[in-house]
């Protein structure tokens, strides 16, 4: 769970103090700390891990990078419920683990 | 794509493993210290392509498997109260306590929840003032900056209904620990990528020069291990002991320098716990005194909770580098990872679960041979 996971930066706001980012990881979009690279602009590519980007990364190393998480089934961490400005969640339970090469 | 395809079609592998074999002369014990450079490795059969000299051992880089059976206990004391939102990472609630992972107490009426991000814990306070949020704050270096501002927007926001449980634990200590211990094996490291992406790799360099050990920091792609390993192998063989940087195109010798300050005044580095290992001394992080108030262990008075690990798991020779899954007579029977003994078992980046799924627990003749990188 060490592993960052890359994203295209999206579009970069100020919330609570904070400089966020929508960023977008294959399909899944999801909001993104900035505070640790303040200078990523829209467009660019960061690596995030648990909801904060600590570096900004090329296109081909995010590519290459995203797709070797896949094939891991590193990118579990995206599955994790959205929480709203209300402090919902749009889900509790997971699923139970999945075993990667399991599968087939 | 030219670039990304000659990476995966195996081209650039093969001749890297070509290059070690020309290279290498004598055996070789080589650790990788990161849990996702250990599932890579066994679902690429990467220790199959290198040559009988050089062996692999898989190092103690997984934070949900070296989290203490002690913490765990110790979150499910406070989950279970009433007034409580538990919140922490999915792979985090899924591991065994004493009394069983942290979502059977969703069954006993408890609130326990997954979060993607540190943050969302201050959007659950403040939307519940009523009840208090606790997270679960584990990890390595990678975490630490994520963890750490939980902390400090608490402290800014004035948000009183926040604390953290905190099970901090750094690499370089562990590494420390390995090499001083009379039975290690270990002959030189693959260092942690993502680690490093955070806090660089100077803190490595007296470790390096003290036991004149070779440490690499590495990637967790096929390609990127493999070259990892060459860059080791060259090292030993020309009797060399350094750090080197084989993952340059995501990391510095400085690392994320905004990160690190943050960390160090969220964070003091104190001794703790590792599951399978025992204590290791100034080997993590806990809160600075400015921040006690945050401290979950102080808000609940769980401080005195004690749990000692069962001995028959060998997890921490494992971690240590001294013995392979395979030597253990409960590996794929009496432990899997429905029914996890212990820390190597628990998650799918420690050495004994990362075995088990990709069936080396079952003849050597039946054992699926990754298709190589």
């Amino acid at each position: 769970m060490c592993l960052a996971i890359p994203g295209k930066v999206i579009s970069v706001y100020e919330q609570a103090g904070m400089r966020m980012a929508k960023v977008q990881f294959g399909g899944v979009m999801r909001e993104a700390c900035l505070e640790y690279v303040p200078e990523t602009q829209p467009g660019q590519y960061v690596l995030v891990h648990v909801g904060f980007a600590i570096s900004t990364i090329d296109e081909d190393e995010a590519q290459r990078t995203y797709e070797a998480l896949a094939e891991l089934g590193e990118l579990s961490e995206l599955d994790a419920p959205e929480v709203d400005e209300n402090g919902e969640t749009a889900m509790r339970l997971m699923t139970p683990m999945v075993i990667p090469g399991r599968e087939g | 794509m030219k670039y990304l395809d000659e990476y995966r079609d195996g081209t650039i592998a093969a001749k890297l493993a070509d290059e070690i074999k020309r290279v290498q002369t004598k055996p070789w014990v080589i650790m990788e210290v990161c849990g996702g450079q250990t599932h890579s490795i066994v679902k690429n059969g990467i220790d199959y392509l290198l040559p009988a000299g050089v062996e692999l051992v898989h190092g103690p880089g997984c934070p949900v498997c070296v989290t203490p059976l002690e913490m765990i206990d110790k979150a499910h004391a406070i989950a279970r109260r009433s007034h409580v939102i538990f919140c922490s990472f999915g792979d985090m609630l899924r591991v065994p306590g004493s009394h069983g992972d942290l979502f059977s107490i969703q069954s006993l009426g408890g609130d326990v929840r997954v979060v993607y991000s540190p943050l969302d814990c201050l959007k659950i306070a403040k939307a519940n003032p009523d009840r208090q949020v606790v997270f679960f704050a584990i990890g390595f270096e990678t975490t630490a900056p994520a963890n750490a501002m939980l902390a400090w927007r608490a402290k800014v926001d004035g948000v009183e209904n926040i604390s953290l449980l905190v099970s901090h634990v750094l690499v370089p200590p562990a590494m420390e620990a390995i090499l001083s211990s009379p039975r290690n094996r270990v002959q030189g490291f693959l260092g942690p990528g993502h680690v490093c992406a955070v806090v660089g790799y100077r803190e490595y360099e007296p470790l390096s020069a003290r036991f004149k050990v070779p440490i690499v920091i590495s990637g967790f792609e096929p390609v990127d291990i493999l070259e990892g390993v060459l860059m080791v192998i060259r090292q030993l063989e020309e009797g060399r002991g350094e750090v080197e940087n084989q993952y340059s195109r995501v990391l510095t010798r400085a690392g994320n320098e905004a990160a690190q300050a943050l960390v160090m005044k969220v964070f003091e580095v104190g001794d703790r716990k590792w599951r399978g290992v025992g204590l290791i001394p100034q080997s993590g992080y806990h809160l600075r005194a400015e921040f006690a108030a945050f401290d979950a262990e102080r808000r609940f008075d769980v401080e005195a909770i004690q749990t000692e690990e069962p001995a028959i798991c060998i997890a921490g020779e494992i971690l240590q580098g001294i013995k392979k899954p395979h030597d253990c007579p409960a590996f794929g029977t009496a432990c899997d990872p429905q029914h996890p003994l212990g820390a190597t078992m628990v998650s799918a980046e420690g050495a004994c679960a990362a075995y088990y799924a990709y069936g080396r627990h079952l003849k050597p003749e039946l054992v699926h041979i990754g298709e190589g990188a």
